[in-house]
């Protein structure tokens, strides 16, 4: 009668246990180890990088013009091999060039441009263009088609030709192309850094909800009120790693933030500018936090 | 620059829209071959050729001015060699007759056969354009043109080179227009002088347009690789065309078509 919750009670302990020594080790799917990496002739672009990502992780990478984030995209996916160093994508090194298809599987990068990246003049023939590439069968093609679309919400667009969407829409449909491959780890490149503020809004949500249902994101950009999602930030500056944490402890350091040539969130920014008139507001990162401080103080009025 | 969608594809679903665009080349090609069989001034031989052309308007549910305009564009063409026959042919009776100008009957039958053979043709693949997808044309050709993969062709590299091509055309003419416009608003002047000082004027249009070019390559390049593209080996295709009933039906009439001119040509 007793030690049948006591079991129970063991037996959840020890799966905790067991999950914490995931996250700690096992369930690393990017590892980049002391990565120098530098375009034929220059300097070196990004110097001596360590990087960990787990799996199901949202991780922001932030750094102002030139600071290497985006050829770190490109070093995610084999489009670069590091000159020093190694990129473990899911164990797999990007130098070994029979494991470069495997790793592009794995690694999904969406790049800037919507317009220069889709293939077809047909929504769900640009989609299908991944699918086609790893030799999926047409009903599978089918199933991923369906499943990237829905992914994006751009189904009812499926036959139109991507040259009349919005920048907004046209990006979905980049996305929607790259989770057609079914990848683990969903790399935006300063994905809507071209949109609107509509359109980046619906990126963002869209990677939210991706991240949400269990997909490693690493979403590089300089617009701080995206990076307020993350779980994690890394700053990069001059090709090195010169800050890393949660966004509110990033944020936290706005001297060094300043330094680097970047800005905080306007919520953030807006809650500091009351506090120096004299407003009790606690740190905020989201207008959403921003209006539940404010309606605080109202209470408290 | 306006809403230049390309191509003439005329947007429905018919009969005609719906059979494999493979076939559809070939029995254009056979259209063209069926219209050249037809002997010189029989008449009737060009009535079965253009009942046909009627035939298939009416079920690709084409208005048929949309097809008769397709003559338009090669029009100077038409007139060009029309004008020719009867100015220089010198066969047969002379009808008209003033100082160094002669006109034969012959002259002016042939010229009319030559406009008629012309406008034929047009308007034959012209229903082909109509009717099918830029996308739908060029997989069509890439299968048509497989066997020569025997002979080391790229035909899957040509085939994807098409597509993006027709997939890029309508963001380069918003690239150009937005480029007009930049150089407009520094003082680009493309409207006077003659035609060596406007041809020099699109200069400037044209050098953006290139470099900008070069970039979307590049680009492009990139994303392809990263959407795990390694050539056609190993690649699978999502729209497979199929024969159907239609595509039948199709070969049947041409085939008709054929064997009625030669007869005809026979009487």
């Amino acid at each position: 009668m007793f030690y049948i919750p006591f079991t129970c009670e063991k037996f959840f302990w020890v799966l905790k246990y067991n999950k914490s020594i995931k996250r700690g080790s096992l369930l690393k799917i990017i590892e980049v180890k002391n990565l120098t990496y530098a375009y034929a002739k220059g300097k070196e672009v990004l110097k001596n990088l360590n990087i960990e990502i787990e799996k199901g992780e949202f991780v922001a990478i932030i750094g102002h013009n030139g600071s290497g984030k985006s050829t770190f995209a490109k070093l995610l996916n084999a489009l670069f091999v590091p000159k020093e160093g190694e990129v473990l994508v899911g164990g797999l090194n990007t130098k070994d060039k029979n494991s470069v298809h495997e790793i592009r599987k794995k690694v999904g990068v969406v790049f800037q441009n919507p317009d220069n990246q889709l293939v077809a003049s047909i929504v769900e023939d640009d989609v299908a263009f991944g699918p086609e590439n790893i030799g999926a069968k047409r009903e599978e093609i089918e199933e991923r088609i369906n499943f990237a679309l829905d992914a994006v919400n751009m189904q009812e667009f499926r036959k139109r030709t991507p040259t009349k969407l919005s920048g907004g829409q046209k990006q979905r449909v980049a996305i929607a192309g790259v989770l057609a491959i079914k990848p683990e780890v969903l790399v935006l490149d300063e994905s809507t850094a071209m949109l609107d503020p509509r359109g980046r809004r619906e990126v963002i949500e869209i990677v939210k909800d991706l991240n949400k249902k269990g997909m490693t994101v690493i979403l590089i950009t300089h617009y701080m009120e995206e990076v307020v999602n993350a779980d994690r930030v890394i700053v990069l500056s001059e090709g090195e790693k010169i800050l890393e944490g949660t966004p509110k402890q990033i944020f936290a350091k706005k001297e060094e933030l300043t330094r680097v040539g970047l800005s905080l969130p306007p919520a953030t920014i807006l809650a500091d500018k009351l506090r120096e008139k004299g407003v009790n507001i606690g740190e905020v990162l989201t207008p959403q936090e921003l209006k539940e401080e404010l309606c605080k103080l109202f209470v408290k009025i | 620059m306006k809403d230049v969608s390309f191509g003439q594809y005329y947007n429905t679903t018919s009969f005609v829209h719906k059979m494999d665009a493979r076939v559809k080349i070939l029995l254009s090609i056979a259209y063209i071959v069926a219209v050249f069989l037809v002997k010189e001034f029989h008449f009737y031989g060009f009535l079965a050729a253009f009942l046909f052309i009627v035939l298939t308007t009416i079920f690709s549910k084409v208005p048929f001015f949309s097809v008769l305009r397709s003559v338009k564009g090669i029009l100077f063409f038409v007139i060009f060699s029309a004008v020719l026959q009867i100015f220089f042919n010198t066969a047969g009776e002379v009808v008209f007759s003033w100082k160094f100008i002669t006109i034969t009957d012959k002259g002016l039958l042939k010229a009319g056969f030559i406009v008629c053979r012309i406008m034929m043709i047009v308007m034959g693949t012209a229903l082909l354009t109509l009717t099918t997808t830029p996308v739908e044309l060029a997989d069509g050709i890439e299968s048509l043109l497989s066997p020569l993969k025997l002979i080391k062709f790229p035909v899957h590299e040509f085939a994807l080179i098409m597509s993006i091509a027709l997939r890029f055309i309508p963001t380069l003419m918003e690239e150009t227009d937005r480029i007009i416009k930049a150089q407009k608003a520094r003082g680009a002047d493309f409207e006077s002088g003659n035609l060596i000082k406007r041809a020099k004027a699109m200069i400037p249009i044209l050098i953006p347009l290139l470099v900008s070019s070069f970039r979307r390559a590049d680009e492009l390049a990139d994303a392809m690789d990263a959407r795990c593209y390694s050539g056609s080996k190993g690649r699978t295709k999502y729209k497979k065309q199929r024969i159907t009933y239609r595509d039948i039906i199709g070969f049947l009439v041409l085939a008709g078509l054929i064997v009625g001119i030669v007869f005809l040509n026979g009487v």
